[in-house]
């Protein structure tokens, strides 16, 4: 797999602003002065007329963006996961949350896969923010061309949207001639009856290669990529647990308020053991992104020595 | 309109600033009556809106970035016909369109939900921009308070309205004095205003009565000549201005009259009038 095809999530938001920059006049792309990581930095390049950077200034950023939504068009807003959902949470939940307006916060650099800047920059927490306010939509995406898929529906789609994109080149798991984006609908992507394996982000990926080593030791693990944390699919994952009576959810953030929690939420009563993967209740640290997965048990390694854990049990 | 039709215009906004505050047993009368005048005056005179059609795209935008004075935001738009004046007794009911703090959608005419202070003044300054963006012409005003300008998000939003010289926007601070711990000047000064506007390239317009509908006809029209900067008013005046009992006191930024205390506000106010 050495030579599989990597991108950041975060290159294709910035390539997919400046296809949508072709199709549309009706929106506005917005940074804090960090145009070239977020890779914002490409529609600036393309369309500088439609491109405003308010510096480091988080907090003005996110409510001037809900002023221009305000006026009847889009507006996509990108800084760090931190400083947008961190920082400029009460913004985006009273400047754009409460009037529900067209506000897509695009934000990059989430998760300890930022590395080497340490705890201070590693957003864990940012799914769990973002889903606490009503009538957000919560997208994270697998790879490439699912993140391509999920700019073009935060245009589409009505209201406020959260979209939480990496900083580590991913290898691309989905096929971009067949793949098909529908928000709020998870993705089966392995069919198996011993455990579901749900998984966003970055570690769709890591899930699907645990399924082929569980696979080898006799384990049949069912992988369900959840790309839309909010609204959640709850028939799926209610269906895939009545089948396989164990759940293992892995992300990329916090085990408190992420993706376990909503699925557990989504399950409360089709009661069927759980388990969630992911950041524990600490901060990060810095170091190199991959040996950092690995550290937090957030790789395919990690997966299966948790499911076999678990199913030990 | 004339200054004297307006200055009625006012008198009767002050007593739907007392009957809401009344009606809630709570809310923020002091504020409100501060910025009486400066509201009455950006609805029926300065303004281009249009009651029959509240969402009329080329209409001229005011964000309340002080949300709190939404009493007298509410009495204004009432009187200007885009609501019943009677609604005004439904503030901060269940089920009243008429939130604490103003709520874009619920209540016709107001164009920015607001009450988190320091991000109003944001949000009009994306309006500003998308109205220069698109070329469509029409101005942005917001209202802020002298408390409320010791929030950062202010001074980011000051900033970059500033350096890209949106001469659309009008932000206006209601200069009474008094936060809710104190006197501004007790709790933490953001005093000299004026000269901070202008430190952040805004064209500063000093109006010494905001209370007095000459002066603020003045300011305004003032404003409206200025090219190539935003303009920033700093209006002195006199929080709780026009009920004897609230003016210059604190202790009436943020609780309704109770029966007795209303029947002597509206009293005197019908008086004055």
């Amino acid at each position: 797999m050495a030579d599989e095809k990597r991108i950041a999530t975060r290159v294709s938001y910035g390539e997919t602003l400046v296809e949508l920059g072709a199709e549309h006049d009706d929106f506005v792309v917005l940074d804090a002065d960090l145009a070239a990581s977020t890779q914002t930095g490409m529609f600036q390049k393309a369309y500088p007329d439609r491109f405003f950077d308010v510096g480091i200034a988080e907090q003005n950023l996110m409510s001037l963006a809900a002023g221009i939504a305000a006026t009847g068009r889009v507006a996509f807003a990108s800084s760090f996961a931190m400083f947008a959902a961190g920082r400029a949470y009460e913004q985006i939940r009273n400047s754009i949350g409460y009037p529900h307006l067209n506000v897509k916060v695009a934000a990059s650099h989430a998760g300890i896969s930022v590395g080497e800047d340490g705890a201070t920059h590693q957003c864990n927490e940012d799914i769990a923010l973002m889903r606490s306010i009503p009538g957000m939509t919560v997208v994270v995406p697998a790879d490439d061309v699912e993140a391509r898929a999920a700019v073009r529906a935060a245009y589409e789609t009505d209201g406020p949207f959260y979209l939480r994109l990496g900083r580590l080149a991913v290898p691309v798991v989905n096929d971009p001639k067949t793949y098909r984006f529908e928000l709020g609908k998870g993705v089966v992507l392995r069919e198996g009856t011993d455990l579901t394996i749900v998984a966003c982000g970055l570690m769709v990926e890591a899930a699907l290669k645990a399924a082929d080593l569980l696979a080898e030791k006799g384990v049949s693990a069912e992988v369900i990529n959840i790309h839309t944390i909010k609204p959640i699919d709850d028939e799926l994952l209610r269906a895939s647990a009545a089948k396989t009576g164990r759940v293992l959810t892995c992300e990329e953030h916090s085990i408190i308020g992420g993706l376990g929690d909503a699925v557990l939420s989504a399950l409360c009563e089709t009661p069927v053991p759980l388990r969630k993967l992911g950041v524990r209740d600490e901060f990060g640290y810095s170091g190199p992104a991959l040996e950092l997965l690995h550290e937090f048990g957030l790789d395919a390694e990690g997966i299966v020595r948790e499911a076999e854990d678990f199913l030990a049990r | 309109m004339t200054d004297d039709e307006l200055r009625q215009v006012a008198h009767e906004v002050r007593k739907g600033v007392v009957v809401g505050t009344h009606a809630a047993k709570s809310g923020h009368p002091g504020g409100s009556l501060s910025a009486t005048d400066i509201l009455t005056y950006l609805y029926f005179e300065e303004m281009n809106v249009n009651p029959e059609d509240p969402q009329m795209p080329s209409r001229d935008r005011f964000v309340l970035s002080k949300g709190h004075a939404a009493p007298a935001l509410y009495a204004v738009l009432a009187l200007r016909g885009f609501f019943p004046l009677d609604d005004l007794k439904t503030l901060r009911h269940i089920g009243s369109h008429l939130q604490g703090h103003p709520n874009m959608k619920g209540t016709p005419g107001v164009d920015m939900s607001t009450g988190s202070l320091g991000q109003g003044v944001s949000a009009a300054v994306g309006m500003a921009l998308a109205s220069k963006h698109w070329n469509e012409g029409w101005r942005t005003y917001a209202l802020l308070g002298d408390g409320e300008i010791e929030e950062g998000q202010v001074w980011e939003a000051a900033m970059f309205a500033g350096n890209h010289q949106l001469d659309n926007l009008v932000l206006i601070v209601d200069h009474n004095g008094l936060q809710i711990d104190g006197t501004i000047e007790e709790v933490n000064s953001a005093m000299p205003i004026a000269d901070k506007f202008r430190a952040f390239k805004f064209h500063v317009i000093e109006l010494a009565d905001g209370n007095d509908m000459t002066q603020v006809r003045a300011a305004f029209d003032a404003a409206r000549k200025v090219t190539g900067k935003p303009v920033c008013i700093v209006a002195e005046t006199v929080k709780g201005k026009g009920v004897s009992f609230m003016e210059d006191q604190v202790d009436w930024h943020g609780k309704g009259p109770n029966d007795d205390q209303f029947e002597q506000a509206m009293a005197e106010l019908s008086r004055e009038a």
